[in-house]
């Protein structure tokens, strides 16, 4: 089969793998794997770029000049995409660890629940207990005295 | 609800990835690339052109590639705080790994800065020899979680790496060339003593990289479990 | 060559879809280990020394070490074995 279309669909299908998993997932260390896996496709596609089939590495080895040499621009962009991807992976795992100690949980829509009562608790504002609950008991006038 | 309309966002991303890949002119000529392989070894001197990129060709991209690690690494420091001393410590480890710590201590020492100091010449450099640093400097701390890295020395160590970094880049303009212009001389291709000032600024990436990597993985295993 | 690329790319999109679908974090971790190992093996099939020799050292070393210290610090550090 054509290598390129090989290469190509496991860069594409590892960044939609990637995207799946940030999107459908409900805990915040299996999105954090998400993310590792899209930064991953992401270097994969930008290598693949300027790839040609017939090519050397660009590194001189014993005075002998290949003919064709590998295009060394997006392999350097890609060694410094990798480290930068593990630092902020690195932040994001410290604040996952604070999430973990402020709200007990990591399960995101249980911290985003709380992360809502802790806001609308400093803030002085009732939350409504479901979101078909109607606002105030009657119409709501201007003045709004009356409310429950 | 929720569930149907991230599907529907993933099918249109795919559809969006498909359009663009099916524009991008896979065809073209890289003609920077050809343009720097053939001119990187008489105008740099470094055997390997990935170096030559990194350090000579987009030294700028580096500087900003470090600014981003460093500020990871310190916003993940003031993120975890300071652990509470006196808090329960995780016992030692097993006798492999207090064994593997110390046996492999000086051997990741070596091959770390064999491959920060060979940047130029064989596939390696800063970024590689700086992971196998920090692992080095890492390890013990894992072996023994009692023990703790010197963390202001780490700091310190990092801090002047990426000033040195600037300094070398701040001297190629003492001379009126541009910023982190390669200078001293080229030296013979291929010999360790070639490439001019690459060695020296890949040592400095190299230091800095361990360094910041260490601290954070030892700040990361001194945060006490929470319950 | 096509072979061996065809081989690492079903390895890596099968890993991929285990770290997601997998139940246990630490074997999601192993999985996200292998699809590093695997992008590493690409790297060099695609000659690029440099990057490979940086992914395998950061990937699936630092990269799996960061995990598993803070899955460590979460309590996530086990495998339920309810048979």
């Amino acid at each position: 089969m054509h290598t390129a279309l090989i290469l190509y669909t496991g860069a594409f299908g590892l960044i939609v793998i990637g995207i799946a998993g940030i999107v459908l997932s409900t805990h915040l260390i299996r999105i954090l794997f998400g993310v590792a896996l899209l930064e991953a496709g992401t270097n994969l596609l930008l290598l693949l770029a300027t790839w040609q089939d017939g090519a050397a590495a660009p590194i001189i080895v014993a005075g002998r000049v290949p003919v064709l040499m590998a295009d060394p621009v997006p392999q350097a962009l890609v060694l410094t995409a990798i480290v930068i991807g593990v630092g902020v992976l690195a932040l994001a795992l410290s604040l996952a660890l604070r999430v973990q100690r402020a709200y007990g949980t990591l399960d995101i829509r249980a911290v985003r629940q709380r992360m809502e009562q802790a806001i609308a608790a400093e803030a002085g504002v009732e939350l409504p207990s479901s979101h078909d609950a109607p606002v105030a008991v009657g119409p709501v006038t201007a003045g709004r005295e009356g409310q429950s | 609800m929720r569930r149907i309309a991230s599907i529907l966002f993933l099918v249109g991303l795919g559809v969006l990835i498909a359009a663009i890949y099916q524009q991008m002119n896979l065809t073209s000529e890289p003609l920077v690339g050809r343009a720097i392989n053939a001119a990187a070894a008489k105008q740099v001197g470094a055997a390997n052109f990935v170096t030559a990129v990194v350090l000579g060709y987009r030294g700028a991209d580096t500087l900003l590639e470090l600014t981003i690690l460093f500020t990871a690494a310190t916003a993940g420091g003031l993120v975890l705080g300071r652990p509470r001393s006196g808090a329960a410590r995780d016992p030692d480890a097993g006798p492999i790994l207090l064994a593997g710590a110390d046996l492999f201590f000086p051997l990741f020492l070596v091959v770390g800065l064999y491959i920060i100091l060979h940047g130029h010449l064989t596939p390696g450099g800063g970024f590689q020899g700086g992971v196998i640093l920090a692992a080095a400097f890492f390890v013990p701390v894992l072996a023994r979680p009692g023990t703790s890295l010197d963390q202001p020395l780490v700091s310190a160590i990092e801090g002047l790496a990426g000033a040195a970094f600037i300094g070398i880049g701040l001297l190629a303009m003492l001379e009126g060339k541009p910023f982190l212009t390669p200078l001293l001389d080229r030296g013979d291709l291929g010999t360790l003593t070639s490439a001019g000032s690459l060695p020296l600024l890949y040592v400095a990436v190299g230091l800095k990289v361990g360094a910041e990597l260490a601290g954070l993985l030892a700040q990361l295993a001194a945060t006490e479990a929470s319950d | 060559m096509d072979i061996l690329v065809l081989i690492t790319v079903i390895v890596m999109l099968a890993s991929a879809a285990g770290v997601l679908l997998l139940k246990e974090f630490l074997s999601a971790l192993a999985a996200l280990s292998v699809v590093s190992l695997g992008l590493s093996v690409l790297f060099v099939i695609l000659r690029a020394p440099d990057v490979a020799m940086t992914e395998a050292a950061i990937g699936a070393g630092l990269g799996s070490l960061l995990f598993a210290l803070a899955l460590r610090r979460l309590g996530l550090w086990h495998i339920n074995s309810k048979n």
